[in-house]
């Protein structure tokens, strides 16, 4: 089973979907705190989903208001970058970028990517987390080739 | 004398090398101010992973009436950009007050006009987040020269 979990998180790597940030999570997971990255990546998807909505209905005006929309994504790409989703991470730097140029449809495209990109990585991380209670404890985070 | 005892770090009563390092120890005291309760579990939890008792603030006002109610903090970690107070503001007055504590700004803007204008509100080093264990480690080595 530890093998199972250890080639999950090798492909999450290398499919890009998470950095190094996330192995800098699971360092912090001790006896104390044994679920600290699941904790923690709960907490994202739950206090994102408002920034998601955010975006959404900012998304709906006409015209755009880029410097609002700037700052939801600014707070967006924050967090992400804090639980390591990578993908994530890369729509959120484009999406600033259009907002950056006032490019509205670069906007709306993006988001629509960033959304899939979200979505699939939290299906990921519920089989992940899902295993990694199976397996039970490691002795220390595992580092990806 | 600062003493790194089973990985957590302690500071002596004197800045004299003590037969048992456990007398007369306090741990050292950190505030993580952030709007984004995420990065505040995290930077928390990294700086508790170093034996620091850690509390946290949403933002630069709350930060300010924690240090007017009397609390006093080893080191701050301030984000930068926060509603009601931002993290150049709060530096700005937590100074002004005498606060002599190690303020550490935190940004995700990697700018360095921004990073500066940060700094020159009275910050004692300021770093791009998320925090990582190198980056805490570097700051608490600081703070370790401070307190000697």
């Amino acid at each position: 089973m530890q093998r199972q979990l250890a080639n999950m998180k090798q492909s999450l790597f290398d499919q890009g979907y998470l950095d190094e940030q996330f192995i800098q999570l699971e360092e912090l997971q001790d006896d104390a705190n044994p679920n600290f990255v699941e904790e923690v990546v709960t907490l994202y998807y739950r206090d994102s989903a408002r920034l998601i909505q955010n975006l959404e209905q900012a998304l709906e005006k006409n015209p755009l208001d880029f410097g609002k929309l700037d700052s939801y994504m600014h707070q967006f790409k924050g967090s992400s970058s804090s639980i390591g989703a990578k993908r994530v991470k890369i729509e959120c730097t484009q999406f600033r970028e259009y907002c950056r140029t006032g490019n509205a449809e670069g906007c709306k495209k993006t988001f629509q990517q960033l959304k899939k990109e979200y979505a699939t990585l939290k299906k990921k991380l519920e089989v992940y987390f899902q295993v990694a209670r199976q397996a039970g404890p490691v002795e220390k985070a595992c580092r990806p080739k | 004398m600062v003493v790194y005892l089973a990985g957590k770090m302690v500071i002596g009563s004197s800045k004299k090398v003590v037969a048992d390092p456990i007398e007369e120890v306090r741990r050292i005291c950190a505030l993580v101010v952030d709007d984004d309760p995420l990065v505040r579990r995290i930077h928390g939890m990294l700086l508790a992973r170093y034996g620091l008792e850690t509390e946290a603030a949403e933002n630069g006002k709350e930060a300010i009436d924690l240090f007017l109610s009397g609390k006093t903090f080893d080191l701050v970690l301030m984000d930068m950009e926060m509603p009601v107070m931002d993290g150049l503001q709060a530096t700005q007055r937590l100074r002004g007050m005498g606060v002599s504590s190690m303020i550490v700004g935190v940004t995700a803007r990697g700018l360095e006009a921004e990073k500066e204008a940060f700094m020159a509100t009275g910050l004692d080093a300021c770093c791009v987040k998320p925090l990582n264990a190198e980056a805490v480690i570097s700051v608490l080595d600081e703070l370790a020269k401070k307190l000697l």
